[in-house]
């Protein structure tokens, strides 16, 4: 009976197999490579470009698609793809040559077109795309995706097919970065299929990539196959990729050390301890682009009445990062020291040490400052967090540990948790937050601009605070028209300087990304997205 | 019984109405689902008003309960917020779960009966100790450690299974899962029918067919087992949907895309249409579960029937 029983799940094993094997060999298309398998987690949105902001979908979009700039898998620095030229005069009117040959993967010509077509639906309010306020330094923003009431243009003015290939932009303001920004998804050509059956293209979309989408099945899995007729540089080396969603992590890890999975890009927190003795070389953590904060209520004026920045200093000082990064992650996290990303570079506007004395652990200052600055307001501070997912709880607690050590009372900090994210950001939109809360930012495109504008300038998007600092809206605006990206950087680092001496929020760590993978891999790397580049990877 | 059958019919409606409204407004007072879409930013506000606008989110939660009930009827469940249907959604999720549940009653019923029986006839001897002691062993530890486990043992170590169940789950695949999934209530129903066996083994009805010089077999299957299944019926009639509702846990250690997947992923995306949907469902399985326990009743015991 317990032989028997063996025998049939051995069976159900090989029959498996078998199916996975054909499954892989059927499609690849004569490439002669071979395909892996990669984790992968349901797509919050639609795959569209412009609708898609979280990296499951960004995954699969940085896969199918190409824009005019790419980045640089290794460096970050934004590169030429399909962009031939992209010319200016005054940071504020653009030209853009689309390169010729290009075409999408259903045969289609790319053209300046596909990529203002692209753009303005992106933009237009009555698609409900995510992504759209990346179009909002485009003119006529305001009319096609106002504020508050119905749209009054369907497409934005500022954009002008002048030629087969080329297409003009003007912005609302000067940004001499601009080009920089287009090798975000968001920015991708899209063919006329994309907007004559609108619902098969998001059954399969159709890009112009390395890869085209093969098969794909809605919460389970999605098969993409190297696209030959491919015309950039950076063809796929594997014959493709089959995407299989997981509802977690620990069973993508189960999955890889059991041999059923070549590549898991989220090493679970719990494995960290096994994952050199399971994997040796085979696992690689490298530096993302993601930084945590601890960001404060300046809605709340015990937040935001004087000397309360010696409070938030004080604060910063009380935190032992270099602890906490050890023994909680694992060293897959680096004790920030400025409020940027160490992929930026030093040329891109990193710079170690900006922080300085604020963010290097001092117990006895942290509390003379907490002290002279008036004491935490209410006598108590209430770190906010979500406590599904990312094992926050436990840095949280830490941080809080820490801050209770260097006080001498226990009952100083304590943590706030929400039990899903949905509503602690909705507590975060109606601001209600009753003390400092969670931040963490993923950048959208490796650059300075990236990482203060959006969270520290006056009303911007993620200004979740409401923090608001004259100098640095200034600094800001100054570096935005600057032409000569050094000095444009300087500016930046100047503004960062403002943020630093008013400690408007707390550096906790940058983020590293982990993946792990099967001895059939090689030449595995993570990019400044923390996303795997898939098509260097060699198969066998 | 053709009255009770609609007796009990017409008194599903009300326990429906009411479940559903309640798990609405459970699921509407958490917040602002839209909140959560922009992922760490904040979704600006024309997009957000425009979203909670085309999910209807922007009226009154009475008139989002009409509205709904009223789709429901029509068999719309509205639409999840990665734009799939979520009947397209549920089309997907139930067969795989329901597969997963049959496996699992199937090992309730199988194992625990045959334990049980075999228990309950040979009481206090040591295979009536041993089972009992390992039935409390399987009720004791949690179900994921159970499955963590095997998954291990089974799925890492020794490689007789694979450890995650493929998008398609066949039957084969999710033997594991769903003798993971059976545990507790398989120690449950060894304990019930046991209990319920030893009980009716001294009663006179069991007494005349054994002096009446029936074969063994029968006086087991015939007399005792009907008459001390009921108990067990019932428990495992509602188990159904226990198990359904409930495979949460052995669906994520698995990574099956079932049920339990579905709704995780809902209540963590705060998608109203989703959880509301896929409860509605499970609680209409429950519904209908309940309704064949009573009917069974009355199959296996007459004197139970009612009017």
């Amino acid at each position: 009976m317990r032989g028997a029983r063996h025998a049939r799940w051995a069976a159900g094993a090989a029959a498996a197999a078998l199916a996975a094997a054909a499954c892989g060999g059927g499609a690849s298309g004569g490439s002669g490579s071979g395909v892996l398998s990669s984790s992968w987690g349901d797509p919050q949105n639609p795959l569209e470009p412009s609708n898609t902001n979280e990296v499951q979908g960004g995954k699969v979009l940085d896969m199918v698609f190409r824009g005019l700039k790419h980045y640089n898998p290794k460096t970050g620095a934004a590169e030429d793809m399909l962009a031939e030229k992209i010319a200016t005069s005054d940071s504020r009117n653009f030209t853009i040559t689309v390169k010729d040959g290009w075409t999408f993967s259903n045969g289609e010509a790319v053209t300046a077109k596909s990529f203002v077509d692209a753009w303005n639906y992106g933009a237009s309010l009555k698609n409900n795309q995510k992504n759209a306020y990346f179009f909002g330094y485009i003119e006529g923003y305001d009319k096609v995706h106002p504020a508050t009431g119905t749209q009054t243009a369907d497409t934005l003015s500022g954009l002008k097919v002048t030629g087969p290939r080329t297409f003009t932009v003007k912005l609302n303001q000067k940004f001499s970065t601009f080009p920089d920004t287009l090798g975000y998804t968001a920015f991708s050509p899209l063919p006329s299929a994309f907007f004559s059956d609108h619902a098969a293209w998001l059954k399969k979309p159709v890009g112009n990539g390395p890869y085209m989408i093969d098969s794909y099945t809605k919460g389970s899995m999605m098969s993409l196959r190297k696209w030959d007729g491919y015309p950039g540089t950076d063809k796929a080396q594997n014959g493709g990729v089959d995407l299989k969603v997981y509802t977690d992590n620990n069973t993508a890890y189960t999955d890889l050390m059991a041999g059923n999975l070549d590549l898991v890009d989220d090493v679970p927190a719990a494995q960290l301890k096994n994952v050199k003795a399971d994997l040796g070389d085979r696992y690689i953590s490298t530096p993302a682009g993601i930084i945590q904060t601890l960001a404060f209520p300046y809605y709340d004026p015990s937040w935001n009445k004087p000397g309360m920045e010696k409070v938030r200093t004080g604060l910063s000082m009380a935190i032992n990062r270099d602890q906490i990064t050890r023994t909680i992650f694992q060293k897959t996290r680096t004790p920030a020291t400025d409020w940027t990303s160490p992929v930026l570079g030093a040329d891109g506007g990193f710079k170690e040490g900006l922080c300085g004395d604020a963010c290097t652990y001092n117990p006895d200052q942290a509390k003379k400052l907490i002290q002279e600055g008036g004491g935490l307001p209410g006598g108590q501070l209430r770190i906010s967090y979500n406590a599904d997912t990312g094992s926050h709880r436990e840095w949280v607690d830490a941080v809080c540990n820490s801050i209770n050590n260097a006080l001498g009372n226990d009952r100083a900090c304590v943590g706030n948790p929400f039990g899903t994210f949905a509503d602690f950001r909705n507590q975060i939109g109606q601001h209600k937050m009753p003390g400092p809360f969670r931040a963490g930012w993923q950048m959208d495109y490796p650059l300075i601009q990236n990482f203060l504008q959006p969270l520290y300038y006056t009303n911007a998007s993620s200004n979740d605070g409401k923090w608001s600092n004259k100098d640095f809206d200034q600094l800001v605006d100054r570096a935005n028209a600057e032409s000569d990206t050094a000095k444009a950087v300087g500016l930046f680092q100047q503004a960062e300087e403002v943020v630093r001496d008013n400690m408007a929020a707390i550096p906790l760590w940058y983020q590293n990304g982990s993946a792990g993978y099967s001895d059939r891999l090689s030449n595995v790397a993570l990019n400044p997205f923390s996303v795997p580049v898939y098509n260097e990877i060699k198969v066998g | 019984m053709g009255r009770y059958v609609i007796r009990r019919l017409l008194q599903m409606i009300p326990v429906f109405l009411g479940a559903t409204l309640l798990i609405f407004l459970m699921v509407n007072v958490m917040g602002d689902p839209i909140a959560g879409l922009c992922g760490e930013r904040q979704c600006d506000t024309a997009t957000a008003a425009q979203l909670r606008r085309e999910f209807g989110l922007d009226k009154p939660v009475w008139q989002q309960y009409l509205t709904y009930m009223g789709n429901v009827f029509t068999g719309d469940f509205g639409t999840a917020f990665n734009g799939q249907k979520v009947t397209e959604l549920m089309a997907t999720a139930f067969p795989v779960t329901i597969r997963l549940t049959i496996v699992a009653i199937l090992f309730e019923i199988v194992i625990g009966i045959v334990l049980g029986v075999v228990t309950g006839l040979r009481r206090g001897r040591p295979v009536d100790t041993s089972v009992l002691l390992l039935t409390l062993v399987v009720i004791s530890v949690p179900t994921f450690v159970t499955g963590l486990l095997l998954q291990l043992l089974l799925g890492v170590e020794w490689g007789w299974v694979r450890p995650s169940v493929s998008p398609e789950a066949p039957f084969d695949e999710l033997i594991v899962p769903g003798l993971v999934l059976a545990s507790v209530s398989l120690a449950y129903v060894t304990r019930l029918t046991r209990t319920s066996i030893a009980e009716n083994k001294r009663s006179d009805y069991v007494r005349t067919a054994v002096a009446k010089g029936l074969p063994r077999r029968r006086v087991i299957t015939r007399h005792l087992l009907r008459n001390s299944l009921i108990p067990v019926v019932t428990f495992i009639g509602t188990d159904i949907g226990a198990l359904m509702g409930g495979a949460i846990v052995t669906e994520r250690i698995f990574n099956i895309h079932g049920v339990g997947f579905q709704l995780y992923q809902g209540i963590l995306r705060q998608n109203t249409q989703t959880v509301v949907g896929f409860v509605t469902v499970l609680v209409l399985v429950f519904l209908v579960a309940n309704l064949l326990v009573d009917l069974l009743y009355a199959v296996l015991d007459p004197r139970i029937r009612y009017a």
